[in-house]
C-alpha cells in the first residue's frame, strides 16, 4: 500500500481533488487488489484508490496470462487452432469451438449436417448450464457463503463434465467440433444419460434458488449495487447476461439465428434495474430456458451423418477473403474474425473476447461503492482470465 | 439493411469530402468493408451511430491488420517488335505496394438488430506508433480494444482517453502482432537439442577454449 503521489508512473497519477463543499477529503489510499487475490477469479489486478472504504478510482490491470493466442494461430493451420480455442474460456470449450467453427464455415462456405447441428446445440446449452451454475456458486462464495453453494454447483457441473468426457475424451478441453460438423457421433445411451440430467436439472435449480434467491444477505449485498445504465451498456459494447440484465433485448441466438436456433421455443429473460441482483437472476432464468432448449433438442434429434463430406481436415485452404462469425457464448458475444490469403494458415485471426470487453465499465460500476462491493460486482461480470488475456 | 453502395452514397452526402472506398471480399458470405480516410472517420462514425435508418449503436469488434510492403506481380500483354515482326508478348510487371496498417471495426445495431457494417481505416505507413483516429469518443466499447491495437500493432489512436499498453507490460518494446516481429531469443538449456533448437543453442554455447 502506498500513499497517493509516491508512485512516479504517469499512468497511475492520481491527485486528490477537493470536495465540493471545500472540506478536505482526507488522505486517499491506493490499494493494489491482486494479482493473487481469492476474489479476482485468476491473475487479475485492480488498482483501487480509496477514500476510507469508498472507491474513488479503479483501473483493471491484466495480461498476466497473455500468450498471444492470435499470433500463434496465424502461424499454424486452421484446424491447429481448434484445441487452442479450448483454452480461451476454459469453462466453455464447446462454445469456443463452435464460434471458431462457425467463422471458418462462413469463410469456406461449408454446410453442417442436421444431426451435427443438434449435437452442437445440445453441447452449447449444456455448457451454458454448467457455466452459469458455477458462476452463481462463485458469486455466492465471493459474498462470503464459503463452500456450500459452490460445492452444490460443482456437483452438478461434474455431471455435465462427465457427459463431455464420455463424448470427447476430455472434461474441459473438449476439442470436439470440426469445420463442417463434429468429431464423432454421440450414442443413444449418451443421449439417454443427457436426457436424465436435463430432467433433473429443474429440481436442482429449484433447490439452489430456495437457498439463494431470497436470502437476506444476498439481497442486501446485491440489490442496487453496481448499477449499469442501459445506454452505457449498449455504448460500451457489453454483451451477454450483463447486457440483458440492463434491459436490452439482444441475444445473438435470436438476432442471428445461427445454427438451428430458430427452431426452438425459448424466451430471452430481461432485467429491469441492471444491478448485481438482476445479473444473478438473469443467469438463473437463462438456465431454465436452456433446459427448455435441451429438452426440445434431445426430443427432435434426427439420425444421419455428423460431418459434411466436402469438408477436408487435411490440406484445408479456404479461398482468400474475410469473415466475422459470432455466437452467444455463456459470457457474451464471442466472435472470430478471419482473413484468409488462400494459404493453409489464416492471415489474420482475431478473437472477440466477451469478458475482456465487459470489463470496460468495471470502473463505472464500482465508483462510489465500498471496496467490499467491488468483489461482488466483479463476480457478477463473470470473467475468465484465459479469455481476457489470451 | 442497406448495402454498402447505398451506405456509401448517403455517407458522401452527409460527410462532405470523405473518401470512401468499398473493398472487395472474395468470401461469398462475408461483408464488403468500407474504407474511410482517417481525416473523416470520426464524422462518418458519428453519422453511422446516429442515423435513424442505420443506428449502428454497437461496435462489436475492433482489431488491427498488418500489411507489410509487398511486391505485386501483374502479367500484361505488350506489343513489341521482335526480329522485324510485331508480336504480342506477355510481360511481368512488378510494382511495390508500400506497407501500411489497418484498423477494422465491426458495427451492429442493437436497436434495429441488423449488421454488420465493416469499417476500416488505413495508416500512412508502418512506422512505430504511426497515427490513426480513435473511435472511443463515439463507442465506449472501443476503449480496451483500441488499447490492445495500440499495444500489439503499434498504431497510435489519436483522441483515445487512456492510450497505454494493456496486455503487455509498460516498458515493453516492440509490437508483437506485426508480421515482422521477431520474438526475443529466450533460450533455455536443453540436454539434447536438435534442428532449429540446436541452431539457437549453438549461439549460447561458451566459446571453445584452445590450449
Amino acid at each position: 500500500m502506498n500513499a497517493v503521489g509516491e508512485r512516479p508512473s504517469q499512468n497511475y497519477e492520481i491527485l486528490p481533488k477537493p470536495s465540493e463543499t471545500g472540506e478536505p477529503l482526507g488522505e486517499l489510499l491506493e490499494v493494489s487488489m491482486g494479482p493473487q487475490h481469492p476474489s479476482t477469479h485468476g491473475v487479475f489486478r485492480m488498482d483501487v484508490v480509496l477514500d476510507g472504504e469508498k472507491v474513488m478510482k479503479l483501473k483493471p490491470v491484466f495480461g498476466y496470462l497473455h500468450r498471444n493466442h492470435e499470433k500463434i494461430a496465424e502461424n499454424i493451420s486452421y484446424l491447429g487452432s481448434m484445441p487452442y480455442t479450448d483454452r480461451l474460456d476454459y469453462f466453455c470449450s464447446m462454445t469456443n469451438n463452435w464460434a471458431y467453427a462457425l467463422s471458418v464455415e462462413k469463410l469456406a462456405g461449408l454446410a453442417v449436417p442436421e444431426r451435427a447441428e443438434y449435437i452442437r446445440v445440445i453441447m452449447a446449452e449444456l455448457t451454458r448450464l454448467q457455466n452459469h451454475t458455477c458462476l452463481v456458486g462463485f458469486f455466492a462464495q465471493d459474498m462470503g457463503a464459503l463452500g456450500t453453494p459452490l460445492m452444490y454447483a460443482f456437483r452438478e457441473r461434474e455431471k455435465i463434465l462427465d457427459l463431455f468426457e464420455s463424448v470427447s475424451g476430455a472434461r474441459m478441453m473438449c476439442n470436439y467440433l470440426r469445420f463442417g460438423g463434429v468429431r464423432c457421433d454421440v450414442t443413444p445411451e449418451w443421449l439417454a444419460q443427457a436426457g436424465q440430467l436435463v430432467d433433473g436439472y429443474g429440481r436442482f435449480l429449484d433447490e439452489f434458488e430456495t437457498l439463494l434467491s431470497e436470502n437476506e444477505i444476498l439481497l442486501a449485498r446485491s440489490q442496487g449495487v453496481g448499477v449499469l445504465p442501459r445506454e452505457l451498456a449498449v455504448n460500451a459494447s457489453i454483451t451477454g447476461p450483463m447486457l440483458r440484465a440492463a434491459g436490452v433485448n439482444y441475444d445473438v441466438r435470436k438476432v442471428d439465428r445461427y445454427g438451428i436456433y430458430s427452431r426452438f421455443d425459448f424466451k430471452v429473460p430481461l432485467g429491469e434495474h441492471g444491478d448485481v441482483y438482476d445479473r444473478y437472476m438473469i443467469r438463473v432464468l437463462e438456465m431454465r430456458e436452456s433446459v427448455k432448449i435441451l429438452k426440445q433438442a434431445l426430443r427432435d434429434i434426427p439420425s444421419g451423418p455428423v460431418m459434411d463430406p466436402k469438408a477436408k481436415l487435411r490440406g484445408f485452404r479456404p479461398k482468400s477473403g474475410e469473415a466475422y462469425g459470432r455466437i452467444e457464448a455463456p459470457k457474451g458475444e464471442l466472435g472470430f474474425y478471419l482473413i484468409s490469403d488462400g494459404t493453409a494458415n489464416p492471415y489474420r485471426y482475431r478473437v472477440r473476447p466477451p469478458s475482456f470487453i465487459n470489463l470496460t465499465i468495471l470502473e463505472d460500476m464500482c465508483l462510489g461503492h465500498r471496496i467490499a462491493d467491488t468483489v461482488v460486482i466483479l463476480g457478477s461480470v463473470d470473467i475468465v482470465l484465459g479469455e481476457v488475456d489470451r | 439493411m442497406e448495402n454498402p453502395e447505398q451506405i456509401k452514397s448517403r455517407l458522401e452526402a452527409a460527410v462532405p469530402g470523405a473518401k470512401i472506398e468499398i473493398l472487395p471480399n472474395d468470401c461469398p458470405a462475408g461483408e464488403r468493408p468500407l474504407r474511410v480516410d482517417t481525416a473523416h472517420i470520426l464524422a462518418v462514425a458519428k453519422f453511422l451511430r446516429d442515423d435513424p435508418q442505420l443506428r449502428l449503436d454497437f461496435c462489436s469488434n475492433v482489431t488491427g491488420v498488418d500489411w507489410p510492403e509487398t511486391e505485386l506481380t501483374e502479367k500484361i500483354k505488350v506489343k513489341r517488335v521482335v526480329d522485324g515482326v510485331e508480336k504480342e508478348i506477355e510481360e511481368v510487371k512488378k510494382t511495390v505496394r508500400p506497407g501500411f496498417l489497418e484498423v477494422v471495426y465491426h458495427l451492429y445495431s442493437m436497436e434495429l438488430k441488423h449488421g454488420p457494417v465493416v469499417l476500416r481505416q488505413r495508416t500512412a505507413n508502418r512506422d512505430a506508433e504511426t497515427p490513426a483516429v480513435s473511435l472511443t469518443p463515439v463507442w465506449r466499447g472501443c476503449e480496451f480494444q483500441e488499447r490492445e491495437v495500440f499495444d500489439l500493432f503499434g498504431i497510435r489512436l489519436e483522441g483515445h482517453p487512456d492510450l497505454r499498453r494493456i496486455l503487455m507490460w509498460d516498458g515493453f518494446k516492440g509490437f508483437p502482432m506485426r508480421k515482422d516481429y521477431v520474438a526475443p531469443d529466450d533460450f533455455e538449456y536443453e540436454p539434447t537439442p536438435h534442428d532449429e533448437v540446436l541452431e539457437q543453442a549453438k549461439k549460447h554455447y561458451p566459446p571453445e577454449v584452445t590450449a
